[in-house]
């Protein structure tokens, strides 16, 4: 059975495919990230594939090619060596305006680098997450046509032995050292199909691509501790980004279980505003500022129509996705059902959000930015609905699924709400926000969450207010500026946190209750640990540790997925996720502002700097 | 022609056809504002836009007018539901065709191929316009039926 981790992304920013270990694109959802898979068989035998390996025993390496999302894997057979190149073909807005380009397109290169290897190609699609099969049509020269209700696919190769039966293509060849094949899938929705040439037309789109993504990760500013993870982070993250609209997606796949076998299944195609202020942190952090501000832009007007309510998740375009289903003719991975498309929880309150999408409006103001006044307005509009229900039970962050309560992360995102608020009012973007009304509601939230979230018997701030649990969202009160992380209050509530839910090695469960029994340790709350170290909570050692552990949990290609399985190390969850990418970067982004702090005040402490003579 | 006709029935019309779209967006059933895209079209400043948009709006309500008033004329008569099958026609023809091809022309916004470059830009607006809102095609189909029913029922065919 292929691991989750098993897998590496590639994506051209509209959409997104997991391609194993072995060759095997084993998910692509076409023509968006929330689209029915054409290929499928992540999630269950016969719901698509398209392989391309050695047809004999390989020893496998992969890797992206340098500060690219261009994917690398090399087989090593005992008789010789194939090296296969798999990307989304990406191209800057300048030369699309110069060059034709298909509307969604997957291109595969092959190569013999040594020997001679018999190569084997499965190509078999099966739209509507592998409900649907197909009609191939071989149409010579111009490819394998395929009919399908998104839209005109089209299979082109220079491999010449493809016969397609059954709604499959195969095909077997002899490759010699310095031989070459190449494969170009391409979808064409409403308009007619383009067909790229194959050959130096295919090469020129692996330089091109190679090309943007150096360009693009060339920009990141980041010296620091994991430099390459925090690139590919980077990386990962950016292929979760909506270019058109500028919405950012949880993951791009749907239903890979938190506990293998089980029913912990979910759709985390869509964009969730939870992740907002984080997020907005990590792109700012690493010098992303055109896919920062372009991301809280559509959560400002995006999520226009239920303003000033606002709903958890949204789609792409800020509509309201598709009620959950379950696809039960999928066994799941590894016969984790139900396969479930669509998410139930965009009907769940989830009072945080409030906090999330102002904080990300003042770090736009914070960089110099102007309100309009309707988004003054609409600020204005999220405060007074904070102020109206701020005492009310939400679901909460981890969007359980069994009712409501006094949250205390949601009560405190509340508290930041309108602390941001009455920032930018201080600023002058929110002349006519009632600031009073927001300052005698701040002081009250405040009073609620330090008498009743802070348990005396447990010493620690707890989950609920008046509770005896714990969650590892706490770790973030210092983050957003409620408790200084050096406080003895949130110090006691770490130190709980370490010993109820720590896992090991920097890992850390997001809580223990029966809503989730059997879960893995939540990525993102392991770096959540670290943010709390590297900001005053721990000495800057303690923090890179953990750090260090944590990091060493990627998967060959530095990819997480939303969990780890403790016991094995492994990758649980859907993958690859944006929000433990986001944790790993604010981790590092913290972790290098408090190692560089450190070293200033090592440097002032220093004698040596400051005597005559000294060496610099 | 009747000129006076033209000027003052394409003026109520398209007032009228702007409360509705405005009216629409304020009652959350569309996040597509026609001036505020003609609008950006020459500034990036939202407010600023939305004012020139306006400005525009009402100039192209007035232009389109003469095509209705042309077909009436043609005619030689005019009446409301006359006015309202030309709405409809023009509405559909906006939301299928025109919204389609605006990415193509409008320099601030994104296409449905844009990518992986962001930018700050508008969202493109899809087929019907959907990508504003499951309700814009209502909202856009409604708006043009008034325009062409005030158009067809007050003009008089000279």
């Amino acid at each position: 059975m292929k691991r989750i981790d098993d897998y590496a992304i590639i994506g051209d920013c509209r959409s997104a495919a997991l391609i194993a270990r072995d060759g095997s694109i084993d998910w692509l959802c076409w023509p968006g990230f929330d689209s029915p898979s054409i290929f499928g068989a992540l999630l269950g035998e016969g719901a698509g594939c398209w392989s391309i390996a050695p047809a004999g025993p390989s020893r496998i390496e992969r890797r992206y090619l340098e500060n690219t999302n261009v994917l690398q894997t090399r087989f090593e057979t005992a008789s010789g060596t194939l090296r296969l190149t798999d990307l989304m073909p990406v191209a800057s807005e300048e030369e699309k305006r110069r060059f034709l380009f298909p509307e969604h397109e997957v291109l595969r290169i092959v190569e013999c680098d040594r020997g001679e290897v018999e190569l084997e190609m499965i190509f078999e699609p099966r739209p509507g997450y592998g409900s649907k099969q197909v009609r191939i049509k071989n149409a010579g020269k111009l490819g394998w046509r395929m009919e399908t209700p998104v839209g005109l696919l089209v299979l082109r190769s220079d491999l010449s032995s493809c016969t397609a039966a059954g709604g499959r293509i195969r095909a077997r060849a002899l490759l010699r050292a310095g031989e070459a094949r190449h494969f170009s899938l391409t979808l064409a929705e409403d308009w007619q199909a383009m067909l790229p040439p194959l050959g130096q037309w295919s090469r020129q789109s692996v330089a091109r691509s190679e090309a943007f993504w150096q360009r693009w990760a060339s920009q990141l500013v980041y010296e620091g501790p994991a430099r390459d993870l925090v690139t590919r982070s980077a990386l990962a993250l950016k292929l979760l980004i909506h270019a058109p609209s500028g919405a950012i997606i949880a993951a791009p796949s749907t239903s890979l279980p938190e506990r293998i076998g089980g029913d912990l299944n979910w759709d985390y195609r869509f964009c969730w505003l939870r992740d907002a202020s984080l997020t907005v942190r990590a792109l700012f952090g690493l010098g992303y500022d055109e896919e920062a501000k372009a991301f809280v832009n559509w959560l400002l007007h995006a999520t226009r129509l239920t303003q000033p309510e606002l709903r958890i998740l949204y789609d792409v375009y800020g509509k309201k996705p598709k009620p959950e289903r379950t696809l039960d003719h999928l066994a799941g991975y590894a016969n984790s059902r139900p396969v479930r498309v669509g998410n139930g929880a965009v009907d769940q309150l989830q009072l945080d959000v409030y906090g999330e999408v102002i904080h990300a409006a003042t770090e736009l103001v914070r960089r110099e930015e102007e309100l309009d006044g309707d988004t003054q307005r609409m600020l204005c509009a999220f405060g007074e609905y904070v102020c109206r229900h701020w005492k009310s039970p939400d679901e909460g962050i981890w969007e359980p699924r069994s009712g409501r309560g006094h949250n205390t992360h949601s009560r405190v995102l509340c508290w930041v709400a309108l602390d941001r608020l009455l920032e930018l009012q201080r600023k002058g973007q929110l002349p006519r926000a009632p600031a009073a009304k927001f300052v005698e509601n701040r002081e009250l939230i405040r009073r609620d969450v330090e008498t009743r979230a802070w348990n005396p018997e447990l010493r620690s701030y707890t989950a609920r207010l008046d509770g005896d649990r714990l969650d590892a969202s706490l770790l973030l009160l210092s983050w957003y500026g409620f408790e200084k992380a050096s406080s003895d209050r949130m110090r006691q509530t770490y130190a709980r946190i370490q010993e109820q839910l720590g896992a090991g090695r920097g890992l850390l469960h997001r809580y223990r209750t029966e809503d989730s029994p059997g879960e893995g340790a939540f990525g993102v709350c392991g770096f959540w640990g670290v943010e709390y170290l590297a900001s005053g909570g721990g000495t800057p050692e303690e923090a890179l540790h953990a750090f260090e552990q944590l990091c060493g949990f990627a998967n060959d290609v530095g990819l997480f997925a939303e969990e780890v399985d403790p016991a094995t190390g492994h990758a649980l969850g859907n993958f690859p996720q944006a929000f433990t990418h986001v944790g790993l970067i604010n981790a590092a982004l913290s972790l290098t502002e408090r190692m560089s702090m450190e070293r200033s005040r090592a440097e002032a402490r220093s004698p040596a700097r400051t005597a005559p003579g000294a060496r610099p | 022609m009747n000129w006076g006709g033209w000027l003052l029935w394409g003026f109520v019309a398209t007032v009228v056809l702007t409360l509705l779209m405005a009216g629409s967006q304020g009652m959350r059933l569309t996040r597509m504002s026609l001036p505020y895209m003609l609008g950006t079209m020459f500034t990036a400043s939202r407010d600023r836009a939305k004012a020139l948009g306006f400005l525009l709006h009402l100039i192209s309500g007035w232009l389109f007018a003469l095509v209705y008033l042309a077909a009436f004329n043609s005619w030689g008569r005019s009446t409301w539901w006359l006015g309202a099958l030309i709405g409809l026609v023009q509405s559909l023809f906006v939301l299928t065709a025109g919204m389609r091809l605006v990415p193509g022309f409008h320099p601030r916004m994104a296409s449905e191929q844009q990518g992986p470059t962001v930018a700050r830009q508008l969202e493109p607006p899809g087929f019907l316009a959907l990508n504003y809102g499951v309700q814009t095609p209502l909202s856009v189909i409604a708006a043009h039926l008034l325009y062409g029913a005030i158009l067809g029922a007050f003009y008089t065919v000279p």
